[in-house]
């Protein structure tokens, strides 16, 4: 193709974008459409899987057999996000196999908040309310995304986390209710899951160089600040409901721009986190790089056993 | 002593195999061999929960002083948890989670397809409802018995290591308690002794079909139906308890 | 040996009465293992009552370059609609 096609092309295909026109598989794309899909659907991805960890964690622990199965099952609709996301990838040319290798290697990024420990019960709750808080604004945003596996995706995932959020915000609403000790324990839940949430929406706008690009290809409806407000200005009355103290002595209503003012970010930590050096990023990767390794001689074995069944079938037919 | 103290103890020796054996498949959720399977793992012990729920709110309302599903699941001594030794077997690898899931499988099918006749309305209803989930566990785990015992070289002999190790546990899920002899008796509980030559027959003809080999050792391990376990449960229990010990009395 | 799961499309009728729908993909070793990876990811919600799987490379799918032959000639032909055709205003429903 001349470079005059391939402009043509590009042209038809921001067109089409505008026009709000879904792209699909197998359409003609430009390779940085391509490229930049499979990063971020595959870190959305990651995102989930690693996800599943902390809070697996505290299944076995979980302190009523209520509790425990909607732990298990918010777990386990992680593992069927990741699984639908990999699939969205996977029509982008990539296999699965190849997104693990990236992750396990450590050039694929999963979201940072996963980097930081599960301690206490509440911090079941804090990460529900919180962490599934700030991923349901950013997915809500995508359900529209210009690539239709994506969007779809996004679509069954927010349709199926609706008690996600819930499920957090109930576990620190029935501790708020409870003794001082399980009072102290929410609090301080949400003291060490605040901040890490905030980061969650990624660098502050002027420091995001992929904006304007995944702007324009609806990758992104709303700007990082924008999404980091909108979170803001939702949870703080939640957390006051419950009687909880955002720890943020800045924190204040600004009757003129209709939302709160708040504190400076540590950048300092999200760069350090998001460069391998949180305090369970080791943890978190030995953990999934177990389970794969761990887990190749069942899928060999699968494999083998389902050759073998062809073929005594093929031998059966003749 | 309670008024119905046998109905009770039978109900919670019924109850405590789904719920050790759901612990211990709750442990692996997030770290199994494929997302996919990680995902039907976990429905499996989400179906034993469940089971455990129903059986555990009965027995609370049957012993009617104020005990609560989660007292009789987490506030027990070791000594009081009447589970069979096969489901608390550790997670050692994925030969060993589908052989403990397979033998009890078989177990947990035939014994429901009795219980369906209970004169205690309540359990038979439990059994309806529980043996469509048990069914599939057990064509889950019979398919991956297959699988793995008749796929790669190294699959067959780390099934068949599983096989061999755990065969010691499968006797004494056809032991019967005085309490479960009393409630046969009433018609409400089921003879497991009358399950066991079919148990081995079908397990047999499996394992076979997956090319292992039947063990044939005659030794047999039993305890658990007299809270007498392995060393693994006090960990697992550890955990299981954790929140209840620590922070005594409160609401989650 | 090293050989990955293949992928598998799974389809699901969500009642009777209601045609099967893609409802996204999934790997597993073989089509028993795929079926029942549909029941455990597909149908966790009461979603189903039937399912179909079939392995990926065994669909032929369209090329949209040729959408302009193989769906644009079908835009102009307004007489296989009845709004194509006239009716006295008297008949109200036909």
């Amino acid at each position: 193709m001349s470079e005059e096609q391939i402009k043509n092309l590009e042209e038809q295909f921001e067109a089409r974008i505008v026009r709000d026109d879904k792209i699909e598989p197998k359409d003609w794309m430009p390779e940085k459409y391509r490229q930049t899909h499979i990063r971020q659907i595959s870190q959305h991805a990651h995102s989930e899987i690693v996800g599943m960890l902390p809070e697996g964690n505290w299944i076995t622990r979980a302190p009523s057999l209520r509790r425990k199965v909607a732990l298990l099952a918010k777990v386990q609709d992680e593992g069927g996000h990741g699984l639908y996301l990999y699939s969205a990838a996977e029509t982008l040319g990539i296999s699965r196999d190849e997104m693990f290798e990236q992750l396990h290697s450590g050039k694929a990024k999963y979201s940072s908040i996963f980097n930081y420990p599960a301690l206490t019960w509440a911090d079941m709750g804090a990460i529900g309310w919180l962490v599934d808080g700030a991923a349901i604004i950013n997915q809500v945003a995508l359900c529209g995304t210009s690539y239709g596996p994506y969007a779809r995706a996004m679509v069954r995932i927010c349709k199926e986390e609706s008690f996600h959020q819930r499920q957090g915000y109930e576990i620190m609403l029935k501790l708020s209710e409870g003794t001082q000790e399980q009072k102290d324990m929410a609090q301080d839940a949400l003291n060490r899951f605040w901040w890490p949430s905030l980061m969650m929406f990624g660098p502050k706008d002027d420091e995001s160089p992929h904006t304007a690009q995944s702007m324009k290809w609806k990758l992104k409806r709303k700007t990082n600040d924008d999404l980091r407000q909108q979170f803001v200005d939702q949870t703080v009355p939640q957390a006051e409901l419950i009687g909880l103290t955002i720890p943020d002595p800045d924190l204040k209503w600004n009757e003129d721009k209709k939302g709160y003012d708040f504190g400076p970010i540590d950048w300092d930590e999200f760069w350090q986190v998001v460069k391998g050096h949180g305090p369970c990023n080791k943890e978190r990767m030995k953990a999934r790089v177990n389970a794969w390794e761990e887990g190749a001689w069942v899928r060999d074995a699968a494999m083998a056993y389902a050759e073998k069944q062809q073929e005594r079938k093929e031998k059966q037919a003749v | 002593m309670m008024k119905h103290e046998n109905l009770y103890k039978y109900i919670i020796g019924i109850a405590d195999n789904s719920l050790i054996l759901g612990q211990r498949m709750g442990e692996l959720c997030g770290h199994g061999p494929s997302l996919e399977t990680d995902i039907a793992c976990t429905n499996i012990s989400l179906d034993l929960f469940g089971q455990v729920r129903s059986y555990y709110q009965y027995a609370a309302k049957i012993a009617g002083d104020n005990r609560t599903e989660d007292d009789i699941a987490m506030l027990r001594k070791e000594r009081e948890y009447v589970n069979v030794l096969l489901v608390e077997q550790p997670n050692t690898d994925f030969a060993y989670i589908m052989t403990r899931h397979f033998l009890f499988d078989m177990y947990h099918y035939m014994f429901l397809q009795e219980l369906q006749k209970s004169q205690d309305l309540t359990l038979s209803a439990i059994a309806t409802k529980s043996i469509k989930e048990v069914s599939y566990h057990l064509r889950f785990s019979t398919d991956w018995i297959k699988r793995l015992g008749d796929g790669t070289e190294e699959s067959h002999s780390k099934m068949q290591n599983a096989i061999d190790d755990l065969w010691t546990y499968t006797d004494e899920l056809f032991h019967l308690t005085d309490a479960d002899k009393a409630m046969v008796k009433a018609g409400v509980g089921v003879d497991v002794t009358k399950l066991k030559d079919t148990y081995y027959t079908k397990v047999s003809e499996i394992l076979q079909e997956a090319t292992l080999e039947v063990p044939e050792s005659k030794y047999f391990q039993k305890g658990g139906k007299q809270g007498i376990h392995t060393e693994h449960m006090g960990y697992l229990l550890a955990e299981l308890q954790y929140m209840q010990r620590a922070y005594p009395n409160m609401e989650w | 040996m090293k050989k990955n799961w293949p992928l598998w499309e799974v389809f699901v009728r969500s009642k009777n009465g209601l045609e099967h729908r893609h409802f996204g993909s999934l790997h597993a070793a073989d089509a028993d293992m795929a079926l029942e990876n549909a029941r455990d990811v597909y149908t966790r919600r009461n979603e189903g009552v039937s399912i179909w799987v079939v392995e990926s490379k065994h669909i032929t799918a369209s090329n949209p370059e040729h959408n302009g032959e193989l769906f644009e000639p079908a835009q102009d032909k307004v007489y296989r609609h009845p709004t194509f055709y006239n009716l006295p205003d008297e008949i109200k429903h036909m």
